[in-house]
């Protein structure tokens, strides 16, 4: 019988890696199962990470997997003759099992700092009047159960007057610019993710958080909401459309003046 | 022993001869019984049934990924005839939400601390029963307030709380901001403090017990890992859960009183203008993780302590570094209660703080794979018994290994900002405490099911459970990190509208397949479960020819435990000892002349 429980057990490092190579190669029928297209200039950081812990881990998974597998196979109690090692353990192996990871641990801990900071402690900045300054948002998006509303300046490039411009889950950014996103929440907890570019935030009603990246790649991609807000979570769908400046730019400048043709004047949040 | 137990040790007697043969009899000894072993079976089957609702509610969510705003066979039409038998958005997070809540607070806390931690607590140290035996009575029956909140709240539109197990504020707090919003949520504040009182009642106990009523010679570093993980669980308890009981009542107070301690200034929510504000919603989850953090080892240090006890015995061989695993508990203890910030990294808590929780978090990592390695080292060298425990025990570590791993990957700030809230979160829970410490109790009833019942569960039918089990649930959990890595968002009733999820369709229909295998298998643990219960072979004291204390008291031990005093002269590890003539030697066989020698009282 400990053949076979040993076989059984040995299947889990072979299809556990399988499990994960098979879609890394992009095999029917798990094509596109992978980390979708990168197309943030920082993102590659978060996914060179993602692929140097699985291969860390990796290398534990199928170490520990085979070893058990041996273990099973050579001790089973009908075939292993030999008396048992009468052994409480070893302070070696102790120290050497702990100090290993330790130091893999910390490692690890310590080469991702920088990551990190890049991602959400350092705003990109920009040069006004011959100083640094963090550099000014683009667009602000409102999360509200269950929409994105987005402003960005009008004509006039100052945000929150009165000719800025609205739109609802249509979140429009030029490519290979970096872009500063406000976000905030008008009524519960929504998270602002965009898979394609890495981008990750919580929206805390009554904050006002920042969030950058630079799209180098244009196309239509998801803003997908990532924390629960209710009910209709599923459908807070929004979409990220990456283009040139030109395009941009054109596009802002019809909305705009769609939006003067249109009756409405500013909407105020609760006038729907 | 301490007076207080003699003392109510013998109250017991002449409350039992009192009522003897009478309903007042059964009552006393069945119902309101004061004897840790019936307390602890009334947690197991409680808890048992419940892992059924629990199950349910899965498959539940589990239809919706697989065939999204599909008709429900059979179940749909008994509950949402009024949709023609699927599954409403509003219901759908009411099933998530239910399927944790039940999961984690009625099965898997109350089954590892109530059903294990009692029936086996007192039989292990030696002690006839626990320090305060009504209190231990209370425990369990302040479970059933809670019981009937949670139960109550399915009675309720939309049939349960709907805010995630987490209750996020302000969607849980503000009553129009969802449909579960409503009743089923203070209910659901209500049930969680309940059970919170229940798992106090029984840390005190525990903690006094461990401490105080050992047998003679039973020193701490002679208890059974499974002791020393119930005792570092207990102190975790003592010391989370004030906290989680204050935000709950905070968060009852915002919702009845309007006291908006996590509710910001002027929010305007489904159209209306919240009354108050000045409140902080990070705040709920800081205080809610502080517990529940802690929570998570609650949930997986006593399944590694039983793990820990059946692999030495059926390795035939002492545990390996039984010290290093001891300090390992504590460690992942003490660390555990400076790591619950990683729940929060993309939360809008401030990043610098995030990168001190990193480190903690990666730190660990630690003591758990000091554990893991010490398991290894337990099978080297030793002759396997692969019976159904056995089984499961092995898969236990097996299946931590790939739950820990994957933690790392969310334990990297970096990385947590896409694979948070995605389904690699759901797959790596979901590997440590389902295949983790459900697979850890399954082997456990096995295991300790002949000094409960007096008579063995069938070996057969308990392997073919185990490798069904085993097969399916590695089937619907695995494939879930693959499902992150494409950033598959957890609590979205229908995620296929998104281009990025357009094509994970057959996949998770695969997933729900093999979850419908796995509950299904569990019909077979039922029956042998129940069958054995009657009818199963009777057997000796000590089946397994294992060590610790509770193998030497009858099968299953009268009122008092044990029918003898018992000493103890050794550790409960020494499989194989040279000293003695069979391949184990029990804590209370006396050694040969001029051996170790008993320390006279245990305190």
């Amino acid at each position: 019988m400990g053949k076979l429980w040993s076989l059984v057990f040995l299947m889990v490092p072979v299809l556990g890696v399988a499990m994960f190579v098979w879609p890394m190669l992009d095999l029917w029928p798990l094509q596109g199962h992978w980390l979708p297209e990168n197309i943030n200039r920082y993102g590659h950081v978060i996914d060179d990470l993602f692929l140097f812990i699985l291969g860390l881990t990796g290398i534990i998974f199928v170490g520990t997997g085979v070893a058990k597998f041996w273990f099973l196979l050579k001790y089973d109690a009908d075939r292993n003759a030999e008396p048992v090692r009468y052994t409480h353990g070893s302070h070696k192996l102790e120290v050497v099992w702990s100090v290993l990871p330790a130091a893999t641990l910390l490692f690890l801990a310590v080469f991702q700092m920088n990551a990190w900071a890049d991602a959400k402690m350092r705003r990109p900045t920009e040069i006004i009047d011959g100083e640094e300054v963090p550099m000014r948002p683009l667009v602000e998006v409102t999360a509200r159960q269950f929409e994105w509303r987005i402003q960005y300046a009008g004509p006039d490039k100052e945000m929150g007057t009165e000719d800025d411009v609205f739109v609802v889950n249509d979140l429009h950014v030029p490519v290979d610019e970096e872009v500063v996103v406000v976000i905030k929440s008008q009524d519960v907890l929504h998270s602002f993710f965009l898979p394609n570019l890495r981008v990750k935030q919580d929206i805390v009603p009554g904050m006002k958080q920042f969030v950058w990246f630079e799209a180098t790649r244009t196309g239509v991609y998801d803003l997908v909401c990532a924390e629960l807000c209710g009910w209709g979570h599923y459908k807070m769908r929004g979409q990220l459309t990456v283009e040139s400046r030109e395009k941009f730019d054109k596009w802002l400048a019809e909305t705009y003046r769609e939006q003067e043709r249109s009756e409405y004047t500013v909407p105020r949040g609760d006038d729907e | 022993m301490t007076t207080a137990a003699s003392g109510s040790h013998d109250h017991a007697h002449a409350h039992a001869a009192h009522g003897a043969g009478g309903v007042g009899h059964f009552i006393g000894t069945y119902v309101f019984s004061r004897d840790h072993k019936i307390i602890g079976m009334q947690f197991l089957f409680s808890t048992l049934l419940w892992f059924l609702v629990g199950g349910l509610l899965a498959l539940g969510i589990r239809w919706q990924l697989a065939w999204p705003w599909s008709d429900m066979p059979v179940l749909g039409r008994m509950l949402f005839s009024a949709e023609g038998g699927q599954i409403s958005p509003e219901f759908y997070t009411t099933l998530f939400t239910m399927h944790a809540t039940v999961m984690i607070f009625f099965v898997i806390i109350p089954i590892l601390a109530g059903a294990f931690g009692n029936f086996l607590i007192p039989l292990m140290i030696g002690a006839d029963d626990m320090a305060f035996p009504t209190l231990n009575m209370l425990s369990y029956w302040f479970m059933w307030p809670a019981f009937m909140c949670i139960g109550a709240s399915f009675f309720w539109p939309p049939y349960g709380a709907g805010a995630g197990w987490t209750s996020y504020p302000p969607l849980s707090a503000i009553w129009s901001a969802a449909p579960g919003s409503h009743w089923p949520q203070t209910l659901w504040l209500l049930g969680i403090t309940f059970v919170g009182v229940s798992s106090m009642m029984g840390s005190v106990n525990y903690l006094t017990t461990i401490i105080q009523m050992r047998a003679p010679g039973m020193t701490m570093f002679r208890l059974p890992m499974t002791i020393w993980a119930m005792f570092i669980t207990a102190i975790l308890q003592a010391f989370a859960l004030p906290v989680l009981t204050a935000a709950g009542f905070m968060q009852l107070l915002d919702r009845t009183i309007g006291t908006g301690f996590f509710i910001p200034e002027g929010l305007v929510v489904n159209n209306s203008v919240a009354a108050t504000g000045g409140g902080q919603p990070l705040l709920w989850q800081h205080l809610f993780w502080f517990y529940s953090h802690p929570a998570v080892y609650i949930m997986i240090l006593p399944a590694m302590g039983m793990v820990s006890d059946m692999i030495s015995c059926f390795a035939r061989k002492p545990l390996f570094g039984y010290k290093p695993m001891v300090y390992a508990i504590a460690g992942i203890a003490g660390l555990g209660f400076i790591v619950w910030g990683h729940h929060m990294f993309v939360s809008g808590m401030n990043p610098v703080l995030g990168v001190t929780f990193m480190v903690s978090t990666m730190m660990i990592a630690l003591p758990s794979a000091v554990k893991v390695f010490n398991w290894l080292g337990t099978m080297w060298g030793g002759k396997l018994q692969f019976t159904t425990p056995m089984l499961f025990s092995i898969s236990f570590v097996s299946m931590f290994i790939i739950g820990g791993l994957s933690g790392i990957f969310m334990a990297a700030t970096p990385v947590d900002i896409f694979i948070h809230d995605t389904y690699f979160i759901v797959a790596h829970f979901h590997y440590v405490l389902f295949s983790g410490t459900a697979m850890a109790v399954f082997g456990a009833i096995y295991f300790w099911f002949p000094k409960m019942f007096g008579r063995m569960m069938n070996d057969g039918w308990g392997k073919v459970h185990f490798l069904l089990t085993f097969i399916f649930l590695n089937g619907t959990f695995y494939p879930m990190h693959i499902l992150g890595a494409v950033g598959f968002p957890r609590r979205l009733a229908d995620p296929y509208h998104y281009m990025t999820f357009a094509e994970l369709q057959p996949l998770n229909q695969f997933m729900t397949i093999c979850a419908i295998g796995m509950v299904a298998t569990q019909i077979i643990f039922a029956i042998n479960f129940i069958y054995s219960m009657f009818w199963g072979p009777t057997v000796g004291r000590n089946p397994w020819g294992a060590n610790s204390l509770e193998w030497t008291a009858p099968s299953p031990p009268g009122h008092g435990n044990f029918d003898f005093q018992p000493v103890v002269y050794r550790g409960p590890y020494e499989y194989g000892s040279p000293e003695a003539d069979d391949d184990y030697y029990p804590q209370t066989a006396p050694p040969p002349k001029g051996g170790g020698v008993a320390v006279e009282s245990a305190h």
